[in-house]
């Protein structure tokens, strides 16, 4: 069969898979159609794919969705539990209310996805589909218009002042099987402040959109843990909107997992505005952990920064796939990208494709990729103090994702994910 | 506590020797001097002893106390009790200097079957040590040597050598790079742990250091063999005369 059938055949199977909600708001049902089409004009993804060259989707569209052992967690605190906060949580990607914290909290709205598209609610209509088809130029996200044309199960919050407490969504996992949508709509209104933070397995196969929009001096912060089950696969997509002087801080820590591909897709339409966008993973064998980021400059003097981290050992990828997009007038941009992988074997691949692409030309750009081993030179420094081989090459590792996580702004949340952290290595050291 | 026999060591990815016969032995509570040429193959010496790879010994054997040295790994060999300060500490980005410390102290600990120090006991232990040393607080918040001065980081050394209460001390060329307040501090810092259980080595290239440590023995090191020893005199006659005097009485 020809690659265009394919992908169609897959699209259409996909699709057939959820049913199409009914009883929704009229702006709710044409955004599900405007994105239904793209994905069958577009087609599922294949490793042909110019974009899924590194990472094979065949697993991500496949259906029924593989399965998935789930992890023991009970005997370990979820990372995040002492933070004060509201808790949402999603048991395989159907939000759980019982589970869950009262919504209310002082300058912010938190609805369940479900009612929201049912109702005339004017900002979640600006923006439902609105940043995810922005970032389907040019290149395509066919996994991210699904999620716009079936996903039911989700939160919309909008905050109009500075939130008291994070809002965190912990995802759980419970059956073997489980393909979950999951669909969130962020809005920060002018001079608003909120953290979100996510973590936890979701499903067997999870389909995650963010979609986000930082109105002028709103700050965003994201922090998230992707859950250990070894056997799980996810692909996410976070859709930023940044008006001036925004900023935006993203973290990622990966831990386990049989395939993540996390989509990062950022414009800056204000001037004066940041986003930084990191991510830390350490996996090991059947492991294949994927960064795609796109950045797109489109005002002047905004900060953009990418700091990915990946340790790799027996086996297993990583991929880095990043790319500034300098638009014209666009002056005074700051962009920022290095991605680096370390080998503990020779087994282990890391893949980085940057990529810089610039119409304006009083700006700084910058990007730079590494792949290497353990410096031997630190290791016998930390064994002749009486470390473990393994122990000192722990403390290596700690140090290499610590540039990463040290991108997260509160010290608090970032030490919660360096203690985890820590501990799920001292674990796997045993 | 360290015997060495004649000791033979050539580089392992090439066929260069660079110990030809190297025969020391300190005992307990003692203090003693390698002196030597650059290039004689003192920093040599102290790398096998601590157990880095990249050397080959063809001949000869190393004991402390009565383990064999040469058959243990470098963490073995520290949790046995030998230390070596660097000549070159090396800068580890990203690992806090307190982490490094509690993560070596507490690993030999565990090795040697003890307990584990605490947060608190460890942190009392190690505010004492560092302020004997000049070392402020900021300095053991900041990475593992990244950015220090060369003075910051042999104090460094000595401030793990203090905490880790080693058997055997091996210094190499801690003296070199130091103003003389700070050498006044490091020897300050090496006579205090000086005692009847502990023997110290100390490489040097200048016989300064030594008017501050008092060495029992001095030996001259030369092209990869022990060529004289003697008295604390004979550091003085290097420092008065250089090596070429030396070298010529033995060859
Ligand atoms: N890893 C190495 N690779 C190549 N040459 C080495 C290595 N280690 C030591 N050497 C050589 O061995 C000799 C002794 O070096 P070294 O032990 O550093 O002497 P010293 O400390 O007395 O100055 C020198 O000629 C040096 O160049
Ligand atoms: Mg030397």
């Amino acid at each position: 069969m020809a690659v265009a059938a394919v992908k169609s055949d897959a699209a259409t199977d996909l699709l057939a898979a959820w049913p199409l909600p009914s009883g929704e708001a009229q702006w709710a049902s044409e955004a599900r159609t405007t994105a239904e089409a793209w994905v069958r004009e577009r087609g599922a993804p294949v490793r042909r794919d110019e974009y899924w060259k590194y990472t094979n989707p065949s697993t991500l569209t496949a259906l029924p969705a593989p399965e998935a052992a789930v992890f023991d967690a009970s005997d370990e605190t979820p990372v995040f539990d002492a933070v004060d906060q509201l808790r949402l949580v999603f048991v395989d990607g159907v939000f759980d209310p019982a589970q869950s914290d009262d919504l209310a909290m002082e300058h912010v709205e938190i609805e369940p996805l479900g009612s929201a598209l049912a109702k005339d609610i004017h900002w979640a209509r600006d923006l439902y589909g609105v940043l995810e088809a922005r970032g389907q130029a040019p290149v395509a996200r066919p996994l991210a218009a699904l999620n716009t044309a079936r996903a039911t199960e989700g939160v919309v919050i909008r905050v109009t002042g500075r939130a008291a407490k994070p809002i965190r969504v912990f995802y759980q996992h419970a059956a073997r099987e489980s393909d979950a949508l999951v669909r969130h709509l962020v809005l920060v209104e002018e001079g608003a402040e909120v953290t979100v933070l996510e973590n936890g397995p979701a499903a067997s196969r999870f389909n995650q959109v963010m979609e986000v929009e930082v109105r002028d001096r709103g700050v965003f912060n994201h922090v998230r843990a992707q859950g250990r089950d070894h056997e799980r696969r996810a692909v996410t997509g976070t859709f930023a909107r940044l008006g001036r002087e925004a900023v935006m801080k993203s973290f990622t820590l990966t831990v386990n997992g049989r395939l993540t591909r996390n989509e990062s897709v950022v414009e800056f339409i204000g001037d004066d505005a940041v986003a930084h966008l990191a991510g830390a993973c350490t996996g090991e064998g059947d492991f294949h952990h994927d960064d795609t980021v796109f950045v797109t400059h489109d005002a002047v003097n905004c900060e953009s920064r990418q700091v990915f981290k990946k340790v790799l050992r027996d086996g297993a990828v990583g991929v880095f796939q990043g790319k500034i997009l300098v638009k014209e007038g666009a002056q005074k941009t700051d962009g920022y990208q290095i991605s680096q992988g370390l080998m503990l074997d020779d087994d282990s691949q890391f893949l980085a494709k940057p990529e810089l692409e610039i119409y304006a030309d009083d700006v700084v750009c910058s990007h730079g990729s590494t792949c290497g081993a353990v410096d031997e030179t630190s290791l016998f420094y930390l064994r002749s103090r009486g470390m473990t081989r393994a122990e000192a090459e722990e403390l290596l590792v700690l140090a290499f994702l610590d540039e990463a996580i040290a991108e997260i702004d509160s010290a608090e949340l970032a030490d919660e994910v360096r203690g985890r952290l820590a501990a799920w290595l001292a674990r796997r050291r045993k | 506590m360290l015997k060495i026999n004649n000791l033979h060591v050539k580089l392992e990815e090439e066929d260069k020797q660079i110990l030809k016969g190297v025969d020391l032995e300190v005992g307990a509570g003692q203090v003693h001097a390698i002196m030597g040429p650059n290039g004689s193959g003192k920093s040599t010496l102290s790398y096998v002893l601590a157990g880095r790879d990249g050397y080959e010994v063809t001949e000869g054997a190393a004991s402390l106390g009565d383990l064999d040295l040469l058959d243990l790994e470098p963490e073995e060999r520290a949790a046995a009790g030998l230390f070596l300060a660097f000549q070159y500490p090396v800068e580890i980005p990203g690992v806090g200097n307190m982490t490094f410390l509690r993560t070596a102290v507490n690993a030999q600990r565990k090795a040697r079957g003890e307990e584990e120090l605490n947060a608190a006991e460890f942190l009392r232990v190690i505010r004492a040590r560092a302020k004997e040393l000049n070392i402020d607080a900021e300095m053991l918040k900041r990475p593992v040597n990244v950015g220090f001065s060369g003075g910051e980081k042999k104090r460094n050394e000595i401030l793990q050598m203090a905490m880790l209460e080693p058997k055997l001390c091996i210094l190499d060329e801690t003296d070199s790079g130091l103003d003389v307040d700070a050498m006044k501090l490091v020897a300050a810092g090496v006579n205090a742990l000086r005692s009847p259980d502990r023997a110290f080595l100390v490489i040097t290239h200048y016989q300064r250091l030594l008017d501050h440590i008092k060495p029992d023995v001095v030996h001259i090191m030369a092209d990869g063999r022990i060529v004289q020893s003697g008295g604390p005199e004979l550091a003085l006659e290097v420092e008065n005369n250089g090596y070429a005097d030396i070298l010529k009485t033995v060859a």
